[in-house]
């Protein structure tokens, strides 16, 4: 019965938070909110019985994804200038179009949902299991990823690199 | 010498190439010996070939290598050589010189003399393998080659675009003859096995009987291709407006040598006609018809070379009539002679033009007897030969051709009386042209006379149409023997004294003036059928209206391009989705991400769709 | 203990989504729309994580971190980009950068 409230609160909090984050001029600003909307979802993880993930969420996404968006937006150094023109460039006028379409994305997932029976028993996934799977059956997966990071890694060191020696 | 014919039209072919490669280089005397010499030189090794077989009258055969060989066709290049040959080969290299020898006079101030002679030999050695052919393809070689030449030739002064139209217009009229010949040469390889004339005629002999379908078809096929290349009805018209080419080629070509190749055919496949008696009515009926078209039609024009034209096409009617009524002996007969006379009328009316500074027209002579009396007397003797007047060559063999006629069951008796219409028309135009040219007042005035170059070759052939009545043709071998019976002497009498009524008509309407016909003339009734007479019946007006304009017509439409149009439209169509689709393409991404998101609503819908529902 | 409905779990799932989607769709500084697309992979790994609990196995959270790891590396190189645009047309308007067309 709890939980059932907790995940409703944490869903709600998760949705206005998101809300707030798309709307924001300011770019610190709805980069804090989606934060904290992160934050809300990493419960509603810990809710379902999957701590691994809800710490993960916390650690690595809003932790660190987050972090480097906010000290990239640090380094542009917008400041005032920059939250006008988001503002200018947000007018109510174009809502109508994406709003549509995007409501009508939601019907389709709704109906494409809409026949799930199930429950969630809450019974714990724990972070053992999660490191059985990793290093069984999904250890390709594993050094894809890895690959993938180093990969990334190396790109965004080059393309940073430019920017940073012009700068000086 | 018998091993050797295939000489004769090698010399002049060789003399046309060397003409062609090397025009620029030589001088006029070398091009004129070259022209003239390789045709004098055929027609003396034709003398000799001819003394040899009249010695023995052998055929014989000279097959100098297989052509091509598919399945079970095998033509050779193989020369035949009989009696009628002979006449052929001889009528060809001996006008055919004296003709040449005239156009080094008629021809010496032209640019393209080397042209000229290099045509004119490729004609001769084209001529000679028509007549020396021993199978049907390579006779349709020679009569193709002979039409090539006539084009080149018709257009020679191709600077004047007239001339040109002139050339192409003889060169279709007889392309739609030849095309009827290859069609009946398809159907006689289809039905015997061979083109090989000796061999046809055997083979035809056994399969069919007189009067089958085949041959009938067969014959009408040919003598298509002879009705075009001949000049006959319906084919005729490009003969009067291929005089637009030099008087020479005119005298050579359309009076001697290619217009009696249709001739030639007939007489050659008799075999053939003989088993179909109504395609030999065709062809007699077909001759006279022409004929006497061609005689009104001579009376009413006034440009020189147009009446000797149709009177060309006049006399081969004779020939097609002495043919359809199976007087083949007297058809080449009368060939050969025509070939002497006509000749004549055609050089001397050259060398009228040619002093004349290219006047045209008869009614601006007049009185050229006292300036150019070589030129008189060639005429005076030719168109005594043209009208048949006793003892010249004419009169021998259009009278015999009459007598032939006469004696046909049935019908004779009509072919005779429009065979005696036509010769006293024949002989009313041909005296009204020396009346009128040779007598009377001298509107223009010649400059010079003919030299010997032009003076010999017409004292030549003014001799030949005297005697040359007396020749007797060693074609006996060749043909079958014609009824030997005599007709009644009434009818001698009538046919001898028809074309001296006409002279004298003539005598007295274009000369003493005494017979009055300019009432009859402007008459209404009158001049509506003169100036009927003088289009040619009409002929020329209605393929023109028929065939010409709806073709033209046609060609305007097609040169549009109708059918490209639809293509284009296809391209268009293309092209417009291109344009709306590249609209798309404009790099902003925002749009982008807007049909991403679009993709993904649709692909989701088409999911809902498909899939049974899993959940 | 009760349990939760799995496609209440869904239904926030796909509205998350589709949020992002309409913050992707109207956001026109290059930075809000990488926020959004990380919200739409935040939603999407929801939905992972919450099946794999549905079913009581791991392989939920093993997808959700490799759609971690993916996010991760693509912020990564998309900042670099955004630092390179910035640079380039000296503003961070998506609609400057459009000579791609045609």
């Amino acid at each position: 019965m709890l939980e059932i409230i907790f995940f409703y609160v944490a869903a709600t909090i998760a949705l206005i938070a998101t809300v707030m984050a798309m709307t924001r001029a300011n770019a610190i600003h709805a980069l804090i909110y989606l934060i904290v909307s992160l934050l809300a979802v990493a419960v509603i993880f810990f809710l379902i019985g999957a701590p691994f993930a809800a710490a993960l969420e916390i650690v690595i996404y809003a932790g660190a994804i987050m972090v480097l968006f906010v000290f990239v937006i640090m380094m542009l150094n917008l400041g005032k200038a920059g939250d006008a023109r988001e503002r200018q460039w947000m007018q109510p006028k174009i809502w109508a179009g994406p709003a549509l379409l995007s409501l009508i994305l939601f019907v389709e997932l709704i109906l494409m949902i809409a026949e799930v029976e199930g429950a969630i028993s809450g019974d714990m996934v724990t972070a053992k299991q999660v490191g059985q799977a990793l290093f069984g059956p999904y250890v390709l997966a594993v050094e894809i990823a890895a690959m993938l990071l180093l990969a990334g890694l190396v790109g965004s060191y080059h393309l940073g690199r430019r920017y940073l020696e012009r700068e000086q | 010498m018998k091993e050797m014919i295939w000489l004769i039209p090698l010399l002049p072919m060789l003399s046309s190439l060397a003409l062609m490669l090397g025009s620029g280089s030589f001088s006029r005397l070398i091009i004129g010996v070259l022209g003239v010499g390789s045709v004098g030189a055929a027609a003396l090794l034709t003398l000799l070939t001819g003394l040899d077989f009249l010695a023995q009258p052998e055929p014989y055969t000279v097959s100098l290598w297989t052509w091509m060989q598919v399945a079970n066709f095998s033509p050779g290049i193989s020369f035949y050589f009989d009696g009628l040959t002979l006449v052929m080969m001889s009528v060809i290299t001996g006008v055919g010189f004296l003709i040449h020898l005239f156009s080094t006079e008629f021809m010496e101030q032209d640019a393209s003399y080397a042209r000229y002679f290099a045509y004119l030999n490729l004609f001769v050695a084209a001529m000679l393998i028509l007549v020396m052919a021993d199978n049907l393809l390579l006779l349709y070689l020679g009569w193709e080659g002979v039409g090539v030449c006539s084009y080149l030739l018709v257009g020679f002064w191709y600077q004047n675009s007239a001339n040109g139209q002139a050339a192409r217009k003889a060169f279709v009229v007889t392309r739609i003859g030849d095309t009827a010949m290859a069609l009946g040469l398809f159907l006689l390889f289809t039905s015997l096995g061979t083109l090989d004339i000796q061999t046809m005629l055997g083979v035809a002999n056994s399969k069919w009987q007189v009067g089958d379908l085949m041959p009938l078809i067969a014959c009408l096929l040919l003598l298509g291709g002879a009705v075009g290349k001949s000049a006959q009805l319906p084919l005729h018209t490009w003969l009067p407006d291929a005089m637009a080419g030099p008087t020479p080629v005119s005298a050579l070509i359309h009076a001697a040598t290619m217009v009696t190749a249709g001739v030639y055919l007939i007489a050659r496949t008799h075999g053939l006609f003989e088993l179909a008696p109504t395609a030999m009515m065709v062809v007699a009926v077909v001759g006279l018809a022409t004929s006497l078209m061609a005689a009104f039609t001579a009376l009413m024009q006034s440009d020189i070379k147009r009446i000797l034209a149709y009177s060309t096409i006049s006399q081969i009617g004779y020939m097609f009539l002495a043919l359809g009524v199976g007087a083949w002996t007297a058809g080449i007969f009368h060939l050969m002679t025509h070939a002497f006379f006509k000749a004549l009328l055609f050089l001397g009316s050259g060398a009228i033009i040619h002093c004349l500074h290219h006047e045209h027209n008869i009614f601006k002579m007049g009185g050229l007897r006292r300036k150019m009396p070589v030129t008189f007397w060639s005429f005076m003797i030719g168109s005594a030969a043209l009208a048949a007047l006793p003892m010249t060559a004419g009169f021998f063999s259009k009278d015999q051709i009459l007598l032939q006629a006469y004696q046909l069951p049935e019908y004779g008796v009509w072919l005779w009386l429009g065979g005696l219409v036509g010769a006293l028309l024949t002989a009313i135009y041909s005296f009204r042209l020396v009346f009128v040219v040779f007598y009377g007042k001298a509107n223009t005035q010649p400059d010079k006379d003919v030299g010997w170059r032009m003076a010999v070759p017409l004292s030549l052939l003014c001799l030949l149409s005297l005697i040359g009545g007396y020749f007797i043709i060693p074609v006996q071998a060749v043909f079958p023997l014609s009824t030997d019976g005599h007709p009644a002497h009434w009818v001698e009498y009538v046919s001898i004294s028809v074309p001296v009524i006409g002279v004298i008509v003539a005598y007295l309407i274009f000369y003493s003036k005494r017979l009055d016909v300019s009432r009859l003339v402007q008459s209404t009734v009158g001049s509506r059928l003169g100036d009927f007479w003088r289009i040619g019946w009409g002929v020329d007006y209605l393929y023109d209206r028929l065939f010409v304009r709806p073709y033209y017509g046609l060609s305007a439409l097609m040169k549009s391009e109708p059918v490209d149009r639809f293509y284009g439209w296809v391209v268009s169509i293309n092209q417009c989705f291109n344009y709306w689709l590249s609209q798309s393409q404009n790099g902003r991404m925002r749009r982008y991400l807007v049909s991403i998101i679009f993709g993904l609503i649709v692909l989701l819908m088409l999911a809902l769709q498909l899939t049974p529902e899993v959940f | 203990m009760d349990a939760i409905p799995l496609n209440h779990i869904l239904l926030v799932s796909s509205l998350l989504f589709c949020i992002g989607a309409l913050g992707l769709m109207i956001r026109r500084n290059i930075i809000f729309i990488l926020m959004s697309l990380e919200v739409m992979l935040n939603a999407a790994a929801l939905a992972f994580v919450a099946a794999g609990a549905h079913w009581g196995q791991p392989d939920g959270q093993v997808v959700f971190l490799l759609i971690l790891s993916v996010a991760a590396a693509e912020v990564a190189v998309g900042l670099g980009l955004v630092l390179q645009v910035q640079r380039r047309f000296k503003s961070l308007d998506m609609d400057r950068a459009n000579r791609m067309g045609g």
